[in-house]
């Protein structure tokens, strides 16, 4: 439940990003970037193509007379359709794709975490010390002492 | 309840991968289509001419190409930016007032375009003849269009006929597809 709300959280958060500076001044670079040229399916601001051209042409203009960039894009969208936009809008229908990626995000994370913890268990518990790595039983408590004693008698 | 939830999920992630290559089978089938229609243009058939209906560049009404049925008809995709379409159109105009009561109409599609650059065009250049807009291009696709200015001739009966002329048409290249699309009912 928690995580979900974590989830709806960030949807919400990134949706909910605050209006830039540029939007009530943009420069021409604020949205050229931002818009595809219909013929070379490019953003303008790379493209020297006639229409191209003209698209920025037309950005200027619109920002000479005092457009907002969201009112420059609305008229191009208007002219062009909505694919003329580089990224969808964050509404309606094309909010899907801007939610899935994070939905794809959040399952993803979920499933690994839950084969983490399934793998972790499933992990075998570390050996308890048992006999020797020569299939020998392991020396007597006893047996270990005299063999240290015989061996620190050695070393002297 | 942990095999349902895994069920589930299955499902939704072989939908999901489903519907991705529906969309890319989709895509492909489109552009094929358009391939398809020169292919059997060349070879001498009349494939069913892609339908449209499309808003008119004056903004009073709309055109689509069903309601031209019965008459012949030539398509011609322009743009206000493309230089070859300026030494076209008046060719164009010439040959629409030669055709008009003849049972021919002229349909210029103005696509990727500036509605208002393509009025000043329309007026610099004095064309009568029906010109709709198409500012997504959502026509390009389906005739294959990939250059401007492009002219096909569609038939009585609403079949693609003659031959895909890609740049300027030239006077002889209309009369010649016009004459096939008046034959054609």
């Amino acid at each position: 439940m928690r995580r979900a709300l974590v989830l709806v959280l960030v949807a919400a958060a990134v949706v909910a990003v605050p209006a830039p500076a540029s939007e009530e001044r943009p420069t021409p670079a604020d949205i050229e970037n931002e818009v595809v040229c219909p013929t070379c399916h490019t953003t303008i601001d790379q493209s020297n193509a006639p229409i191209a051209l003209r698209m920025k042409a037309f950005i200027r203009e619109r920002i000479a007379a005092g457009d907002t960039k969201s009112e420059i894009k609305g008229k191009l969208v208007a002219q062009f359709g909505e694919s003329v936009l580089a990224a969808p809008p964050r509404s309606g229908f094309n909010l899907l794709a801007w939610l899935l990626p994070l939905v794809g995000a959040g399952v993803g994370a979920a499933v690994l975490a839950i084969l983490a913890r399934r793998w972790r268990r499933l992990r075998p518990e570390p050996p308890e010390p048992g006999p020797s790595s020569n299939g020998r039983a392991a020396l007597t408590p006893d047996l270990d002492r005299r063999v240290d004693e015989e061996l620190a008698r050695f070393d002297a | 309840m942990a095999r349902r939830g895994k069920l589930i999920l299955q499902v939704a992630a072989v939908s999901v991968v489903a519907l991705l290559i529906a969309l890319f089978a989709w895509q492909l089938a489109t552009k094929e289509q358009a391939r398809g229609l020169t292919a059997a243009l060349e070879r001498g058939g009349t494939p069913p001419a892609p339908a449209f209906t499309l808003d008119r560049l004056e903004g009073d009404g709309e055109i689509s190409l069903a309601s031209l049925r019965g008459q012949a008809v030539v398509l011609n995709f322009w743009a206000s930016w493309c230089e070859p379409c300026k030494e076209e159109s008046p060719r164009l105009e010439s040959a629409w007032q030669r055709y008009r009561d003849q049972g021919v109409v002229f349909v210029g599609i103005d696509v990727n375009d500036f509605q208002g650059d393509a009025r000043k065009f329309v007026e610099r250049y004095g064309l009568t003849y029906p010109i709709v807009h198409d500012g997504q291009g959502s026509t390009l696709g389906r005739y294959g269009v990939t250059g401007f200015p492009e002219t096909w001739f569609v038939g009585r009966n609403g079949n693609l006929v003659g031959e895909r002329v890609q740049g300027p048409v030239t006077d002889a290249e209309l009369d010649e597809n016009i004459r096939r699309a008046l034959a054609e009912s």
